[in-house]
């Protein structure tokens, strides 16, 4: 990649206003909406682009000899940094197994191998980190995955959250599939998988002692196999996402604009669990805008919607999906939400930190 | 979800938007009072289903938005002090002061944390008792019995580390200073549901009957606002002036005497600054001279010379007195985004231009083409 490697020409480089608000780093750069969008854009893009990584999909597709000769990969890394590494439904090690082989199933490939880094701060209990080792390789055996490659590195006390891990995850992608994020088209179908904002919600409720752990938990969980069983009905699937930070409002956005497209859906089709929404309407938050880890959104030809919407509800992890709405030629880049007495809205990428509001 | 999904109903909703249509005869100007109702009108898109003679004013009940600029740069200074633990709620965080935010304050090291009540402030306080705990006490009658209640408690347990910057706003000042405008255009008002709950509503009975303005006592779900703005049209047209209950699940004449009590133990009225409004007289509660000794100014004396003027490019204050609507700012959308908002307006999702932002833009942008 020789463009990769251009001198840098620092002084044309132009700081977005978030940047210039902000002459540090703020939590709100991590949230995965619209500050971090910028500070992708603006700051990591220019100096570190080319064309595979301007895929900015889940995973990055490519293939060995450049060629299309060898079976194309699907190659993804994500960082683990959850507090705290204990929460109902699971732990920081499994999150980080399951994380990034779905990353890696979002281009429809197979997950074969993970690298794993850890990140240890002094103090950590060993029993705690145990578990959570034990909980890693119980989620790569899940997962079918084989762990080739493995770091660990202590940090002094103060300088890390207990634990941060980070997984890097290989797939072959199976011939004639072909999913990108910029390949929504009009007249498509849009599925979820199942309840938006559980892992969320669940992480802020344990976090700020909310009280609602008894009734949710985290939905973490490895989407490769119900992705293998949609694409048995059709290998014609257009877009996979999983919905993790900044949840569905979040992905419906990077599509809308990754593929030039309008989003449409029905605010009252898209499953929540009433727990969640409890803590949400307690919070002032919207469940469009949290987290989730084990739901996937698929985009597809609408001739093949209900057949693979059956093979989703027929899996474990896609009982409750959904069809919510259909990808539009009108108002491309923008997302629209019909409401339950029949308005719309914009439903626009989260700022930064979600917020609760005052009253 | 029960006690919601009733109130979010489709159909209830229209038939009640029916009615409204079939009601009205002529324009009338509506303001919803409380930043929640804009919050929800535009959230569930009940503003393109009214019909085109009731137009809706975005009233100026939002805390966040209200606060003014030099008590967000009080907060920015205690808050980045050694040995202060600044407290607030989360939406203060983000609301930025003339050179920074709370949340560039965390950056740099200073200990700025999110509480959902601050009681747990209180606790932080009893918690770590070689730290100043601050609590940026802010809101209008809806917070106030809990912040009374957490320095009336830090009192009677002798927390002394504890203490809190107050900037609470009452309604009533407000209405009729909009009322005595004579700018300003409002012919009926959305009271603010979560306030009467705290209040009642008969401090409204006396506003209706010095203006003539009717006032319903109105919720926050789509079937409420709904039928708040029916029970408005409907005494509006009848030439009616008066104070009527729309939010009767929640709120009574009285309201929550407790609540109240503690509010008049702990709190007295005052001036209080408005931000993009000005100074309103005895519009707002400070601490009475028993609990001073919690009042964070007096604390950190230092803070007390701070005074900040607004940004010449924000037109919050017209937006708060619905003089103009979000999309009318020129910096609407470009100079001004909730990522990077010139006035507290677009800061808080109760705010006005935040709440056009983020559901409304799209609808803008249609309707300018279409008259293009």
């Amino acid at each position: 990649m020789s463009d990769a490697h251009k001198p840098l020409n620092l002084s044309g480089w132009v700081c977005p206003a978030p940047l210039r608000n902000y002459p540090t780093v703020v939590m709100g750069h991590g949230s995965g909406g619209k500050m971090m969008a910028d500070l992708i854009a603006h700051l990591f893009a220019p100096l570190l682009q080319n064309d595979l990584l301007n895929q900015f999909g889940d995973s990055t597709v490519f293939d060995l000899d450049g060629a299309g000769k060898t079976p194309r990969l699907a190659v993804s890394t994500d960082s683990f940094v959850i507090s705290p590494l204990f929460f109902p439904g699971g732990n920081i090690g499994e999150l980080a197994v399951n994380g990034t082989v779905n990353d890696v199933a979002m281009s429809g490939a197979t997950p074969l191998y993970l690298s794993a880094g850890f990140i240890l701060e002094e103090g950590l209990p060993l029993d705690d980190l145990g578990r959570i080792v034990t909980s890693f390789g119980a989620a790569a055996e899940t997962a079918n995955v084989k762990v080739i490659a493995a770091d660990t590195k202590v940090v002094n006390r103060g300088h890390g959250d207990g634990l941060y891990i980070n997984t890097t995850g290989f797939g072959v992608i199976p011939d004639g599939v072909n999913i990108a994020a910029n390949r929504a088209r009009p007249g498509d179908a849009v599925i979820v998988s199942g309840t938006m904002g559980d892992h969320g919600v669940t992480i802020m409720s344990v976090r700020e002692g909310l009280g609602f752990e008894s009734e949710i938990s985290s939905d973490t969980a490895p989407l490769h196999g119900l992705v293998a069983d949609m694409l048995a009905v059709t290998k014609d699937i257009h877009v996979l996402r999983d919905a993790t930070r900044g949840g569905l409002s979040a992905v419906l956005n990077e599509l809308a604009t990754a593929s030039g497209v309008g989003i449409e859906f029905e605010e009252n089709r898209v499953p929540i669990n009433l727990a969640v929404q409890a803590a949400c309407e307690m919070l002032g938050l919207d469940p469009l805008y949290v987290a989730n880890e084990g739901k996937l959104v698929a985009i597809l030809p609408a001739e093949y919607a209900e057949a693979v919407l059956a093979a989703m509800q027929a899996h474990p992890l896609g009982r409750g999906a959904a069809i919510i709405g259909k990808v539009v030629e009108t108002h491309p880049h923008i997302v629209l939400a019909r409401t339950s007495i029949g308005g719309t809205r914009v439903v626009d990428l989260p700022a930064g930190e979600l917020l609760p509001r005052i009253c | 979800m029960k006690h919601l999904d009733e109130y979010r109903d489709g159909d209830i909703t229209r038939r009640l938007l029916a009615e409204i249509a079939a009601t009205v005869t002529r324009p009338w100007h509506i303001m919803e009072v409380c930043g929640g109702q804009t919050h929800s009108i535009l959230k569930s898109g009940l503003d393109q289903l009214l019909p085109p003679e009731v137009e809706l004013i975005h009233g100026p009940g939002c805390p966040v938005c209200v606060t003014p600029l030099e008590l967000i740069d009080k907060a920015v200074k205690i808050a980045a002090m050694p040995n202060v633990i600044f407290t607030s709620y989360g939406d203060m965080l983000r609301v930025p002061g003339s050179e920074k935010d709370l949340f560039s304050v965390k950056a740099a090291g200073g200990d700025v944390r999110m509480v959902y009540s601050p009681l747990d402030a209180l606790k932080m306080a009893q918690a770590n008792p070689d730290k100043e705990v601050v609590f940026f006490a802010v809101g209008f009658e809806t917070t106030a019995p809990a912040n009374a209640m957490s320095v009336y408690q830090a009192k009677a347990l002798g927390v002394n580390n504890y203490s809190v910057l107050v900037s609470h706003v009452t309604v009533p000042p407000v209405i009729s200073a909009l009322l005595e405008s004579t700018d300003v255009r409002v012919d009926g008002f959305l009271a603010p549901g979560h306030v009467n709950a705290v209040m009642g509503y008969w401090e409204y009975e006396i506003l209706a009957a010095k203006y003539g303005a009717p006032m319903v006592v109105t919720g926050f779900e789509p079937v409420d606002l709904a039928k708040g703005i029916l029970m408005t049209v409907k005494q509006l047209e009848e030439g009616r002036g008066e104070v009527e209950n729309a939010y009767s699940r929640t709120v009574t004449r009285s309201g929550n005497v407790p609540g109240q009590k503690i509010i008049n133990e702990v709190f007295q009225l005052c001036d209080r600054k408005w931000r993009g409004i000005g100074m309103i007289p005895m519009s707002g509660y400070c601490l009475r001279e028993a609990f001073q000794a919690y009042d964070a100014e007096r604390r950190f004396p230092e803070v007390q010379t701070i005074t900040t003027e607004e940004s010449a490019l924000c037109i919050s204050g017209l937006i708060l007195q619905g003089l103009k609507k979000p999309h009318e700012c020129p910096a609407f959308g470009k100079e001004c985004t909730p990522q990077s908002p010139l006035g507290a307006t677009m800061v808080s999702s109760e705010g006005a231009c935040a709440a056009y932002y983020r559901y409304g833009r799209f609808q803008a942008a249609l309707a300018e083409e279409k008259q293009s």
